[in-house]
């Protein structure tokens, strides 16, 4: 099977641009992979493009060139980028094109998401009454975790001090103010134990990935960055998930970041000890914190020492989120996860300016979580 | 003067309190015998259509717990104009399910992991008419609630 490299990435700033519409967010973002790999949108041959907010994100083809090219829309929640990559990535692994690209654009209006229980598949009353808010989920289940696995309201306030600082070195990021621990452990309660500076919030950008195949990246790049592998998994029966009014009793259910990362690993013949970069769905601080443990990258309740240590910074040993992550960057679903293989692509090439992590990193890692319990995970390497 | 109550949705839970004894209504698959709630015509176990009526237990312990600080986007909450922050959990009902829910007591340091809860019932808003509409709740085992005292 030929296998996939991304040759050129692109990236809009994440933030409010009002008044500049998803789809040029979109157009710009595309533009800049393509000068990155040094081709033109002509050559592209398919691709996949994800959003939450736009309805035919292909339509960005009225911004690019009305080339005929299969323009496929994808959506999985926050997994969404995750599957526009898998998919750009597939096509060139089965021989269908050459040359593909990823791309993902959102502009979401202020506040926490807001929609109708149905579009989940729940009744109206669990909306009505003030349960349908994802937020709970990541209060509930960080608040259990620390109850199981010793981690202190401190080691929240460190992840999410660690990741607007590392945003504060990041041009492109969007909350680029450093917060103390002890600022963000001032900020007023939001979802206990979540306070308001260890979430992220739903915002605007774009991004875009060109590959092509392996054996003709010599054409575009010295420095092809390797799709190991991609994995998606939704949940299983037992799992406590996103959204549920209930589920069952019993033995515990692993989540479905820890299902696509154990296969991601497989199909990757990479372990979790090769990793040396990753980044991994801060929804909130305490997510980073669960998905370390649940990517395989630790043990749970190890974290508590690991980021009291600094392992997770730009100069540890694991560094973790290093443009910022969601915390620093916000969240425009559609783009989300390929802002995070844009930040890897940038490590393993080495260009990553005043946030490169130190030594020749040959291994990154991307993980994505969100509603209604999906989980999409890529593993890069140089 | 008599406050008019109704169930933010018909089978969710038994009404009126006064018919039978208060549970929520959720159902067991006759096939693979998964409880589900709220009741579903198919086992997302084993993908039977056949299923019947089960009556939860009213008493279980709390499994995790967060709050609900600011007022959710509306729609779809239709809780009052006025927000008053609120908890939320998921009750562990042995050998059933663990459900999400409501809780009484709103603040997070009275709240602890593993500690027995009791179903209850609370008006969560007003009507313009000012019907109360009531959802399910769980109460620290301990405690009783406005709502229910009412109710009797």
């Amino acid at each position: 099977m030929t296998e996939a490299v991304i040759i050129g990435v692109g990236l809009h700033p994440f933030g409010r641009f009002p008044g500049k519409p998803a789809l040029d967010m979109g157009a710009d973002a595309v533009r800049l992979a393509l000068a990155d790999a040094g081709v033109n949108w002509p050559q592209i041959q398919g691709g996949y493009i994800g959003s939450y907010e736009v309805a035919n994100p292909d339509a960005i083809v009225g911004r690019l060139g009305l080339t005929g090219v299969p323009l496929r829309g994808v959506f999985n929640g926050c997994a969404t980028a995750g599957t526009a990559v898998a998919l750009a990535a597939r096509a060139i692994e089965t021989g269908e094109h050459d040359l593909t690209i990823a791309i993902g654009l959102d502009k979401h209006p202020r506040g926490a998401f807001a929609a109708d229980p149905s579009v989940a598949g729940i009744p109206s009353w669990y909306g009505q009454t003030g349960l349908f808010l994802t937020t709970h989920f990541f209060g509930m289940k960080i608040n259990r975790y620390m109850h199981e696995h010793g981690i202190s309201h401190e080691t929240l306030a460190r992840v999410a001090s660690k990741n607007f600082r590392n945003a504060a070195g990041n041009e492109k990021a969007w909350r680029r103010t450093p917060l103390t621990p002890e600022e963000v452990l001032a900020s007023p309660v939001l979802n206990y134990p979540l306070r308001q500076f260890m979430y992220c919030g739903p915002n605007e950008g774009a991004a875009a990935i060109v590959m092509c195949r392996a054996d003709q990246a010599h054409k575009y790049t010295g420095k092809p960055v390797r799709v190991r592998a991609t994995s998606l998994r939704s949940r299983r029966l037992g799992a406590f998930e996103v959204q549920s009014p209930s589920f069952p009793v019993g033995e515990p259910v692993d989540s479905p970041s820890v299902d696509a990362s154990r296969d991601a690993y497989e199909r990757a013949g990479i372990g979790p000890e090769d990793v040396d970069v990753a980044q991994l769905q801060d929804t909130d601080a305490g997510s980073e914190i669960i998905h370390m443990a649940e990517n395989g990258l630790c043990k749970d309740g190890e974290q508590e020492r690991l980021i009291a240590e600094g392992a997770t910074e730009i100069g540890g040993r694991l560094p973790v989120n290093t443009d910022g992550g969601l915390l620093g960057n916000g969240e425009p679903i559609g783009a989300s996860g390929l802002r995070q293989i844009h930040e890897i692509v940038l490590q393993l090439r080495g260009t990553a300016g005043s946030r490169q992590i130190p030594g020749t990193p040959r291994v990154g890692y991307t993980h994505l979580y969100g509603a209604p319990g999906a989980s999409a995970v890529t593993i890069l390497s140089t | 003067m008599t406050t008019t109550q109704r169930p933010v949705a018909e089978g969710l839970f038994t009404w009126p309190p006064a018919a039978a004894p208060l549970r929520l209504i959720g159902s067991e698959c006759r096939v693979c015998g998964l409880v589900s709630f709220p009741a579903a015509a198919t086992c997302v176990r084993c993908a039977s259509d056949e299923s019947k009526e089960r009556l939860l237990a009213d008493r279980g312990t709390l499994w995790t717990y967060t709050t609900q600080d600011f007022r959710p986007p509306s729609p779809p909450y239709d809780g009052p104009k006025t927000f008053e922050p609120y908890a939320v959990g998921y009750i562990e009902l042995p050998g059933e399910l663990l459900v999400e829910a409501r809780l009484t007591e709103s603040d997070p340091e009275k709240l602890r992991i593993g500690q027995d809860m009791r179903l209850t019932l609370v008006p969560y808003t007003v009507q313009d008419d000012g019907t109360e509409v009531v959802t399910f709740a769980f109460a620290p085992a301990e405690e009783s609630t406005h709502a229910e005292q009412e109710a009797s």
